[in-house]
């Protein structure tokens, strides 16, 4: 449902993995400021809808618009430098770098980001652990830091993979409390998230994906009408 | 004296010299190593033409003096940027192919376009080498009292423990060297922060490249400069980095000078085995820990 | 090792039709050709037939490539020609005793390379054979730079006399075609189709129970004897063997010859090797550095060519269907 005006438009976007594909059809658009979440089951196409988003599976088809400019065409590096930050499922920390070192790896895209200190005031533990390996991190830990990496650089848009997958319930919380502080400052969001409980507290929108497509669309008020439908479509 | 029983005695004097041989020698084998496995690291590629590219260093210097007057320390400049250059072109034009295909390949590219080099340059000036007077300030002998030492030599133990030195902080202590690290990790996702990793890719060559060039300014004025010196020398270096490990900077670096000693100190007590004593310790490696001295298990 | 295997993964039909096509050709070809062409560079050619037929065992089939294959050549040169010069055994026995003596240096440094894997092995090849180069430079069974000069040809098996250029080729194209037959015989046995398997995925095969180490190690051997068969004859047929045999040049000879011919398909080598001695004599006879040459076929080969001559004509007969 392409609205007029949005600042990243998706239109049937189709991906592949060498020769098996994996998005069939995929179209949503995410306006400035929301907060969108993309839910489905494991292996529905959520992952790789951020990987052909950003150019990493680059075996693609569909539209990628982005405040109007056609995503397909910019080179992998230079997306970053449109104000979109990216936090992987997997994390992505890096084990032959600090976490200093970690934190401070993605370039300044934009001005208006976090400082260092303003960060090592959000997550206390990243500030001891300075100069510890990256990976020595808990599962907790890196996940603050994968995100924590990309306030810095004043992205405006996030990606996020799954940031509460496998993690402690405290940990989830402060991911969580850091999130509601990024959409207050008006940080535009795509969220993929299993934790409905967690994605309820932040969601604006929903994107149900099955089978590498769209298949409904609601806003977060119809959330608690859907719920019923939704744990069966979602085996949850 | 100095004695191994049953083996040898011979003048402390003739030890020092070998050693300070061996010293030299594992210079070599360093900054040569450390080239390969920054290359390696980023590229996954194999740079055989890393001793075409020492040669070529020796050759830009000899070039520059004879034909623009320029000395030894403008050549110790101008020879390794000379040599990035020509890096560049062979990463622009060729070497970026063989990312998405079987690190094989780019051996092969590599051994192909050191053929062409040598061949040419053999061509051009036959086998015999050229020579390159080291630099007025540091010729003549100094006397350290329990030896003479040639001041040149000398030189290029510190200067290229210096330029070890330099390249390891350049990587482990800088910006840049942390996105080399993190592109050697996981250069898709460096690629979605924003950082240039093609171009970092032709920059890491072009770097690797300039340091086997600076080592070849270093070797022309004790060798002669020839189209061949750089030719048993890369299959020196490979079981160097074989026995060493590829994964670490500071493991290629140790590696080097201790094979260079103990290549130095075979020459003292059983020369005919001096030609094959790093094999052999490369053999020896890998019947006692597949993985290198400093490699981690793959 | 996906990119070999997967230019080698032609349809088995195809294969079999084409591989018929050109054995007919091949054979009419070898039974014309010394009564056109100057015997000796025939036999020269069969030679490094088998030699690159022997190497593409094992990065066709097992996905290795030795970096050091030159050293097993030269071994068995030097130690036939010693065989029929110093002791004066009789020809057939004299390459044999080569070929073993290649196999046995297979088994030591195949020992070593397969300890690690895919650019480690060539590198390590690679230095185990210069090591092997400077050994044969100092021992004085080699005779250093002057080589092994003077070796009697004798008779074959008793009664072919070599000295006869024409009879001789005869002898060598039957050797060079059982070296060719063998290859044949193991690429398409039960071990050679688990060296696929191991080509084509290393892990998968150890988790299915192959021990992998000691099949690439049996390869290696087989590849290192069958180079020592090609090396003994060759230092028959010119009566000499020299270091210019175990150098690492020649090593990059027989890979330029495999990935020219085409890697992976059994007609490629001798393609390849047919092109790349013909190429050589032609330019000793013109001022143009061979090396040079050399090289520059290796780039255009791993730049646009990768598949080689037999490779793109398999190509080209699978999509005409
Ligand atoms: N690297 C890959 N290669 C091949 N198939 C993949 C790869 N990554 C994911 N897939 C397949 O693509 C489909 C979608 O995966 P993914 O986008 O990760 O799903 P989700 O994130 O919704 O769990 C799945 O069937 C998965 O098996
Ligand atoms: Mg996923």
């Amino acid at each position: 449902m392409p609205i007029d005006g949005a600042l990243l438009e998706i239109e049937d976007l189709n991906a592949w993995y060498g020769e098996s594909h994996v998005l069939h059809g995929i179209s949503f658009d995410l306006r400035e400021g929301e907060t969108l979440s993309l839910i489905g089951r494991n292996g529905a196409g959520k992952t790789t809808t951020l990987r052909a988003i950003l150019g990493i599976v680059r075996n693609r088809k569909g539209t990628i618009r982005f405040r109007g400019e056609d995503l397909t065409a910019v080179p992998l590096h230079a997306i970053a430098r449109r104000g979109i930050g990216y936090v992987p499922e997997e994390r992505g920390i890096f084990a032959s770098l600090t976490v200093a070192e970690n934190l401070v790896l993605p370039p300044v895209v934009k001005g208006g980001g976090m400082s260092e200190e303003e960060i090592y005031r959000l997550f206390p533990n990243l500030a001891e652990r300075r100069s510890s390996q990256g990976t020595k991190l808990s599962g907790g830990e890196q996940q603050m830091l994968a995100i924590a990496r990309i306030l810095r650089t004043g992205a405006d848009v996030i990606l996020l993979d799954e940031p509460t997958e496998g993690l402690a319930p405290v940990i989830v919380e402060r991911i969580g409390e850091v999130m509601g502080m990024l959409k207050a400052r008006g940080m535009t969001i795509v969220l993929v998230e299993q934790n409905f409980h967690f994605a309820r507290k932040l969601a604006d929108r929903y994107v149900v994906v099955e089978h590498g497509r769209g298949v409904d669309y609601f806003a977060a008020s119809e959330l608690d009408a859907k719920m019923a439908g939704l744990a069966e479509q979602l085996g949850v | 004296m100095f004695c191994i029983p049953y083996v040898k005695c011979l003048p402390l004097v003739a030890l020092y010299g070998q050693l300070l041989l061996g010293l030299i020698n594992g210079s070599f084998y360093a900054l040569l190593s450390l080239g390969l496995a920054v290359i390696f690291g980023m590229l996954r590629v194999i740079n055989f033409a890393h001793g075409a590219l020492y040669m070529l260093g020796a050759f830009v210097s000899w070039w520059l003096s004879i034909t623009l007057g320029i000395p030894y320390w403008g050549a110790l400049i101008f020879a390794p940027l000379a040599v990035g250059l020509v890096a560049v072109l062979i990463e622009k034009s060729m070497l970026h192919q063989m990312y998405r295909l079987d690190p094989l390949y780019g051996l092969l590219l590599t051994f192909g376009i050191t053929q062409v080099i040598e061949g040419t340059f053999r061509y051009y000036y036959g086998a015999s080498g050229q020579p390159y007077p080291p630099p007025p300030a540091l010729s003549g002998p100094l006397n350290l009292g329990f030896m003479i030492l040639p001041i040149y030599r000398a030189w290029v133990v510190v200067i290229s423990i210096l330029a070890c030195l330099a390249t390891w902080l350049l990587i482990e202590r800088t910006r840049i060297g942390a996105y080399l690290r993190a592109a050697t990790e996981n250069p898709v996702l460096v690629q979605t922060f924003g950082i240039n990793v093609p171009l970092m890719m032709t920059l890491t060559y072009a770097f690797g490249a300039a340091l086997a060039g600076f080592a070849g300014v270093l070797a022309a004025p004790i060798y002669q400069v020839s189209p061949l010196m750089g030719t048993n020398l890369i299959i020196i270096v490979f079981a160097v980095v074989v026995a060493g490990g590829m994964g670490s900077i500071l493991g290629a670096i140790v590696t080097g000078y201790i094979l260079g000693l103990l290549e130095g100190l075979t020459k003292v007590f059983y020369p005919e085995a001096s030609n094959i004593v790093i094999f052999v310790v490369m053999a020896i490696v890998l019947l006692l820990r597949p993985a290198g001295l400093f490699g981690r298990a793959a | 090792m996906s990119i070999l295997a997967q230019q080698s993964a032609a349809t088995g039909e195809l294969r079999s039709r084409l591989n018929l096509l050109t054995l007919a050709a091949g054979a009419v070809a070898a039974l014309v050709a010394p009564f056109v062409i100057y015997p000796v560079f025939l036999m020269n050619v069969l030679c490094f037939a088998l030699f690159a037929s022997a190497f593409n065992l094992l990065i066709g089939f097992v996905g290795l490539l030795s970096f050091g294959h030159a050293a097993f050549f030269g071994a068995a040169a030097y130690v036939t020609a010693h065989a029929a010069k110093v002791w004066g055994l009789p020809t057939e026995l004299a390459i044999l005793t080569g070929a073993l003596a290649a196999a046995a240096l297979g088994l030591i440094v195949g020992f070593l390379a397969i300890r690690r894997q895919g650019i480690y092995f060539s590198m390590i090849t690679l230095a185990l054979a210069q090591m092997f180069y400077f050994i044969c430079l100092e021992v004085p069974f080699t005779h250093g730079e002057d080589g092994i000069q003077g070796v009697p040809r004798g008779t074959f098996l008793g009664f072919v006399n070599l000295d006869n250029n024409l009879a001789f080729y005869f002898v060598v194209l039957a050797i060079v075609a059982a070296g060719h037959f063998a290859i044949w015989r193991i690429v398409h046995s039960p071990f050679g189709n688990i060296l696929k398997a191991i080509r084509d995925n290393e892990p998968r095969a150890i988790s299915l129970g192959y021990n992998s180490d000691s099949y690439k190690l049996r390869a290696f051997v087989l590849s290192a004897g069958l180079a020592g068969l090609a090396g003994g004859t060759n230092a028959i047929v010119f009566q000499l063997a020299t270091l210019t045999g175990v150098q690492w040049q020649s090593s990059g000879e027989v890979i330029l010859m495999t990935l020219l011919g085409g890697i992976g398909t059994l007609a490629g080598p001798p393609i390849g090797a047919a092109i790349t001695i013909g190429l050589q004599t032609y330019l000793a006879a013109v001022d143009f550095p061979v090396t040079v040459l050399i090289g520059l076929i290796f780039v255009v080969c791993v730049l646009l060519f990768r598949r080689g001559v037999a490779g793109e004509i398999l190509a080209y007969m699978r999509k005409r269907g």
